[in-house]
């Protein structure tokens, strides 16, 4: 009761909603990069109990595409995010969409046209020994997942046996648009006030370009050079969407997989239903900011989260 | 990891909004063990008082990142937990923290940097090696990776700033000095500090329990051991080919 993986493609990870409580040893999210295209992937698989939409199931996040499986046993799959072409027995297949897998079947993602990390979740979760409360993979850290590595070709998953039939497919309307162009809302904060006013207005009016140095642990994005009034401060707790600005003044907006602490100083946080956006776009992809105090952004978190919740799955004829 | 270049002077306790679900109390913006002591009191109280709000913390040199679930609380309740946790500080008793002594190799063999810090420091090889043993040290912060233990403050003697090309590979156990800073590397990493010795003690097990042998908070004595004792602690040299690993990170 397995899947093998033919081809991890560019960059493969098991990842459940990530690692928490475990800061204080020096240990990072991880988790995944799109949280609601791996929840909408969990929940298509039914991995949710009843009470709650949410699911810690773990999933495969494929970054890029080129990723290749077979499935060793019977079992649902569905994959979500960004826009990789799905073939199952070289045959295309709708993604936002559950599907059932039958023994010897291949699954296989081309590469991204638009949005870069795609959700693949099985029945019940692909099944790995969490390390500190989670599978989440975290490379740098040696932690999650199988050996705390990526996956790679022959790499063999446990999963669930599953001969359901039911299949579903996320309503059009509730599938995230990914584009190469995003205004991500900044919760201004940290050491904001370090940034004079012509600074800050550097940020908020000007478009960032992701560079090629991006990946889970950060976004290093290039455009004006902003700058703070100082280089440096000492080290304090890093959360998830900080904006750090060294002394280059290029941003960088730090990811799941970002250190716990650090020295440089941060113009506040981008807000974390807005951070998925970025972590879909790829090196090039345009970026602007515009602030937002913290109570327009719990407006929108629990916005989201009433959304997601009272979203219904169609139920799709097999 | 950088010191504070900030102009301002010791200023009272500071909550600034860090993100839509963390808050950061700044207790000042300097290191001592005053203000380290009451982040580490903070720290323990709010677990308490915010319940399952509260997701995790990040206790460093002189603030606390306090993460919380937005979808279980606000900003204002945070806010008066912390103001809850934080109002008898003052006067509470330091907490003391575990004493751990750690074993340390220091030669040439296993601290390439120590006849280079002696020099710049104008002062034997043994004299830096007595001056790093004979501070009692505080753990200030744990991250960078895990298990890191920022460890304060150095004799200024031999502070020494970070070297201008960092290293692509800094063995597992290196003992290393940056600025008025010390620490341990956990694990193979590249790294920029000074290396002075090796210690044989895993700084991070996950298999082990506890995790890590120390905790912020807690004080750490170095001792000095020979060669042949770090080798029967189980502590390996490197740059031998049979442990060697590819080298890019």
């Amino acid at each position: 009761m397995s899947v093998k993986i033919l081809n991890p493609g560019i960059l493969s990870l098991l990842q459940d909603a990530g690692r928490f409580g475990q800061h204080q040893i020096g240990l990072t999210n991880g988790g995944p990069m799109d949280p609601l295209a791996f929840h909408w992937a969990n929940r298509l698989c039914e991995n949710n109990d009843a009470a709650d939409v949410y699911s810690n199931a773990t999933t495969i996040e494929v970054s890029i595409g080129g990723f290749k499986m077979q499935a060793e046993c019977t079992t649902r799959v569905a994959v979500t995010g960004g826009e990789m072409p799905l073939t199952i027995n070289g045959e295309e297949a709708e993604r936002w969409q559950t599907h059932t897998l039958n023994s010897g079947d291949t699954l296989e993602l081309g590469y991204s046209q638009n949005g870069c990390r795609a959700y693949i979740a099985v029945s019940g979760g692909f099944q790995v020994a969490p390390s500190f409360g989670s599978s989440a993979t975290v490379v740098r850290e040696s932690l999650g997942g199988l050996n705390g590595q990526a996956l790679k070709a022959g790499d063999i998953i446990p999963c669930a046996e599953d001969s359901s039939t039911q299949c579903w497919s996320v309503p059009a309307d509730e599938r995230p648009q990914y584009s190469s162009e995003v205004t991500l809302r900044v919760i201004p904060g940290y050491q904001q006030d370090t940034f004079n006013a012509v600074q800050q207005r550097l940020f908020f009016h000007n478009t960032f370009e992701v560079s090629d140095r991006c990946d889970r642990m950060g976004y290093r994005l290039t455009g004006p050079q902003v700058k703070s009034d100082i280089e440096g401060i000492l080290s304090e707790g890093i959360c998830l969407g900080a904006i750090q600005v060294p002394a280059d003044g290029q941003p960088i907006v730090l990811m799941n997989d970002r250190q716990t602490i650090g020295g440089y100083p941060k113009l506040g946080s981008v807000l974390s239903l807005d951070l998925a956006k970025l972590a879909q776009l790829m090196p090039g992809g345009k970026v602007n900011f515009t602030a937002i105090n913290i109570h327009d952004a719990h407006n929108a978190l629990h916005l989201a989260h009433s959304r997601f919740t009272r979203a219904q799955l169609n139920t799709e004829t097999v | 990891m950088s010191s504070s270049t900030s102009t301002k002077t010791s200023t009272p306790m500071n909550i600034c909004v860090a993100g839509e679900s963390s808050l950061i109390i700044y207790f000042g913006n300097e290191t001592s063990p005053e203000i380290s002591a009451q982040v580490q009191q903070t720290a323990q109280r709010l677990p308490e008082l915010m319940g399952e709000s509260l997701v995790d913390l990040v206790p460093s040199y002189a603030s606390l990142l306090v993460l919380f679930n937005p979808l279980l609380t606000d900003e204002l309740h945070v806010r008066q937990a912390i103001a809850k946790a934080t109002q008898s500080i003052a006067s509470a008793e330091q907490s003391e923290g575990h004493l751990v002594e750690l074993p340390v190799y220091y030669s040439e063999e296993s601290g390439p940097d120590l006849t280079a810090l002696a020099e710049r420091a104008q002062m034997s090889v043994e004299d830096v090696i007595k001056l790093h043993m004979s501070t009692e040290y505080r753990v200030y912060a744990i991250g960078f990776a895990p298990g890191f233990a920022y460890l304060g403050q150095v004799d200024e003697r031999i502070a020494a700033p970070r070297l201008s090309t960092p290293r692509q590979k800094v063995p597992k156990g290196a003992v290393a000095i940056a600025d008025r800073q010390t620490a341990i590397y956990p694990a193979v990493s590249p790294g920029g500090w000074n290396l002075i010795g090796l210690c044989p003690t895993p700084m991070f097990d996950p298999d082990a329990e506890p995790t890590m042998p120390v905790s912020v908070g807690d004080r750490v004595r170095f001792k000095s051991i020979s060669r042949e004792e770090f080798l029967s602690l189980g502590g390996e040299l490197p740059d031998q080919p049979s442990t060697s690993q590819e080298a890019k990170s």
